[in-house]
């Protein structure tokens, strides 16, 4: 399996490495500079936002919460649960269609293995534009454009999650097992649903997660395709509050407030599955 | 972990050699096992497939179709009625050599590209080392803080940095403007590149590093042991153990960082709405949106499209090429 060395740590000893803890920090800091900014500057009232120091707290952050709730009638709000819907829905399908392709790639030898896998490899690889227009055209004459199905279709098929899964069932569970149940005289659909899936359980949450932030964080689909911007997730209806504030530069305060509430559910969800994440995930994903 | 529930199913069956009589024993179903096993795997691929066929497979195709037509009728919309398609061979992709924008923006995405990438991966590359240097301090919460971008959607980070980069609400300005230092337009010019490099390398850094990271960790401690008896210093086996055996996850880093490179779009799309004087067909996604969408020209958008996927697959597959020589985990 993929198993990692983790328990064995590195021997410490006394000394602290001062070099590699400053570089350390110095990037620490780096990647803090945004988060610190935006914290910062939400706190701000529009007046205070072009005026005082940029990296000290204003008084108005309530007040921006709250301009930000009532405006458009609480479209914001909307826009959030619109991002929750695309990204949990979309990434919650995804991991089943991933899940059963890649058990299908990894577990079994069949004519067109392959052929699917490379298939699947080169569908890494095309550029989203290159799919999105006529994505756009092919759904938009079937009256599906500007519809959630628009947002929620285009993001099922996860052509990375398939060879993920691929190299996690070939490492996760064992062809022997298999054999097992089926001499035992299992069907194929219950052996992989109730043997092969609950050993794929940390590959599908890795699947799960990198769906959702890929899907939470998309811009181009929803660009393409959204029109009505009730539908907009949160990084498009941003990114319109942001375009409309070069005119009403009091937008600002919005935007930057509504940039603050939108990274905190990611960054929340990012905290709780850190140490899962950054471990057994990518190293399942990478070592075969 | 998740295996334990399953270990009972194996001792029961206990050996494959006593398959042929339990088989027929105990098997409750009359279906044939061998021949529902035969289909199986082409059940489970089914709803792949047919995603792959729906939403990759057709629209490149059509997409294809389409940059090989024109439109008779000029100054028609997207609306289907009151034009006609025609046949154009390969007019839409003379066409798209010898567009300028184009073809300025492909060099504006090549000289991105090599701004950012060597930056992002050499300093992946450097926090992955020093993460996994002894008797570092504060690793924990410097791994979280760099990997922290990750979280944070394109679009926002460019938003935020856009702030930072006007100097009405910019620290960095107002450090420069109490110290009487010159204070340069980073919406300008060659800085753009860099303004624009630098949000990437802030939300690419910390997922590049973790993979290499994740590499490091699994190299066998021993190795380390054995090399210090011989005398070999930390940036020694950095350069002579570590780096040579990561060098299959820097291949994999490179050739995802190439795709997005490629790719680029949100960034200078979020920066233009901060700053109107950013080319409207800053990168070569930016000229395909804005010819398919902007002036409503499907057919040479999607024959600059099909371009620039030919450009990327004969990239990809070079790169694949080179990485193989390093790699050889395809069979697992």
């Amino acid at each position: 399996m993929t198993s990692l060395t983790l328990a064995a740590g590195p021997a410490r000893r006394r000394r602290t490495a001062w070099v590699p803890t400053l570089v350390l920090v110095l990037g620490a800091l780096y990647c803090l500079i945004p988060v610190v900014w935006v914290v910062m500057a939400a706190t701000k009232s529009r007046a205070e936002l072009f005026s005082t120091f940029t990296l000290a707290p204003g008084t108005g952050f309530l007040d921006n919460v709250h301009d930000l709730s009532r405006y458009r009638d609480g479209i914001y709000w909307q826009w959030m649960a619109n991002s929750a819907l695309y990204a949990g829905v979309g990434a919650l399908l995804s991991t089943m269609v991933s899940a059963a392709g890649g058990y299908a790639l990894g577990r079994f030898a069949f004519r067109g293995r392959e052929f699917v896998f490379k298939l699947m490899l080169a569908g890494v690889l095309v550029p989203g534009i290159i799919l999105s227009v006529p994505q756009y055209l092919m759904l938009s004459k079937m009256g599906l454009a500007d519809t959630y199905w628009s947002m929620l279709l285009p993001s099922i098929l996860s052509p990375y999650g398939v060879y993920l899964m691929r190299i996690y069932a070939n490492a996760a569970v064992p062809g022997e097992l298999l054999e097992a149940a089926r001499m035992d005289g299992a069907g194929e659909w219950r052996i992989f649903s109730r043997i092969a899936v609950p050993m794929m359980v940390p590959g599908l949450i890795t699947v799960f997660l990198f769906q959702f932030v890929g899907i939470w964080n998309n811009f181009l689909l929803p660009y393409v395709m959204l029109a009505d911007d009730t539908k907009f997730p949160l990084t498009l209806g941003l990114y319109t509050l942001l375009a409309q504030g070069a005119s009403q530069p009091a937008l600002y305060t919005l935007v930057i407030t509504g940039c603050l509430l939108a990274i905190l559910p990611l960054i929340g969800l990012f905290l709780v599955i850190q140490r899962f994440w950054s471990l057994d995930l990518l190293s399942g994903s990478i070592k075969a | 972990m998740t295996t334990t529930p399953l270990e009972g199913s194996v001792r029961t069956s206990d050996g494959p050699s006593a398959g042929g009589t339990t088989e027929a024993a105990r098997s409750p179903r009359t279906r044939g096992v061998r021949r529902g096993g035969r289909f199986a795997p082409y059940w489970f691929l089914l709803p792949t497939l047919a995603l792959f066929a729906a939403f990759t497979a057709v629209p490149l195709g059509y997409s294809v179709w389409i940059s090989l037509h024109k439109v008779e009728v000029q100054g028609a919309g997207l609306g289907s009625h009151a034009r006609e398609e025609v046949w154009s061979g390969l007019g839409n992709y003379t066409a798209v050599f010898s567009d300028s924008l184009f073809g300025t923006s492909v060099v504006r995405a090549l000289g991105y590209g090599v701004i950012v990438i060597p930056t992002m991966l050499g300093l992946a590359l450097l926090f992955a080392l020093m993460l996994d240097t002894p008797k570092v301090r504060s690793g924990p919460f410097a791994r979280l803080a760099i990997f922290l971008p990750y979280a944070v959607p394109g679009i926002l980070a460019a938003v935020m940095w856009g702030f930072l980069y006007v100097p009405d609400v910019s620290p960095f300005y107002f450090v420069l403007d109490k110290l009487d230092l010159p204070e340069p337009n980073l919406f300008d010019g060659t800085n753009l590149y860099l303004s624009l490099a630098n949000i990437a390398v802030w939300g690419g850094t910390g997922f590049n590093m973790i993979v290499i990271y994740t590499a490091l960790r699994a190299i066998p401690q021993e190795i380390y042991e054995a090399a210090r008896i011989d005398g070999a210093s930390d940036l020694k086996i950095a350069l002579r153990i570590k780096i040579p055996i990561v060098a299959p996850s820097l291949v994999l880093t490179f050739f995802f960082s190439v795709i997005a490179t490629l790719q680029v779009f949100t960034e200078p799309k979020a920066l233009q709405a901060i700053e109107n004087g950013i080319p409207k067909d800053w990168s070569p996604l930016l000229t395909i949106y804005n010819s398919a969408f902007g002036r409503a020209d499907i057919y040479g958008a999607s024959a600059t499209a099909v371009v620039l996927a030919a450009a990327t697959f004969l990239l990809s597959f070079t790169l694949l090429r080179i990485s193989n020589r390093f790699t050889r985990e395809d069979q697992a």
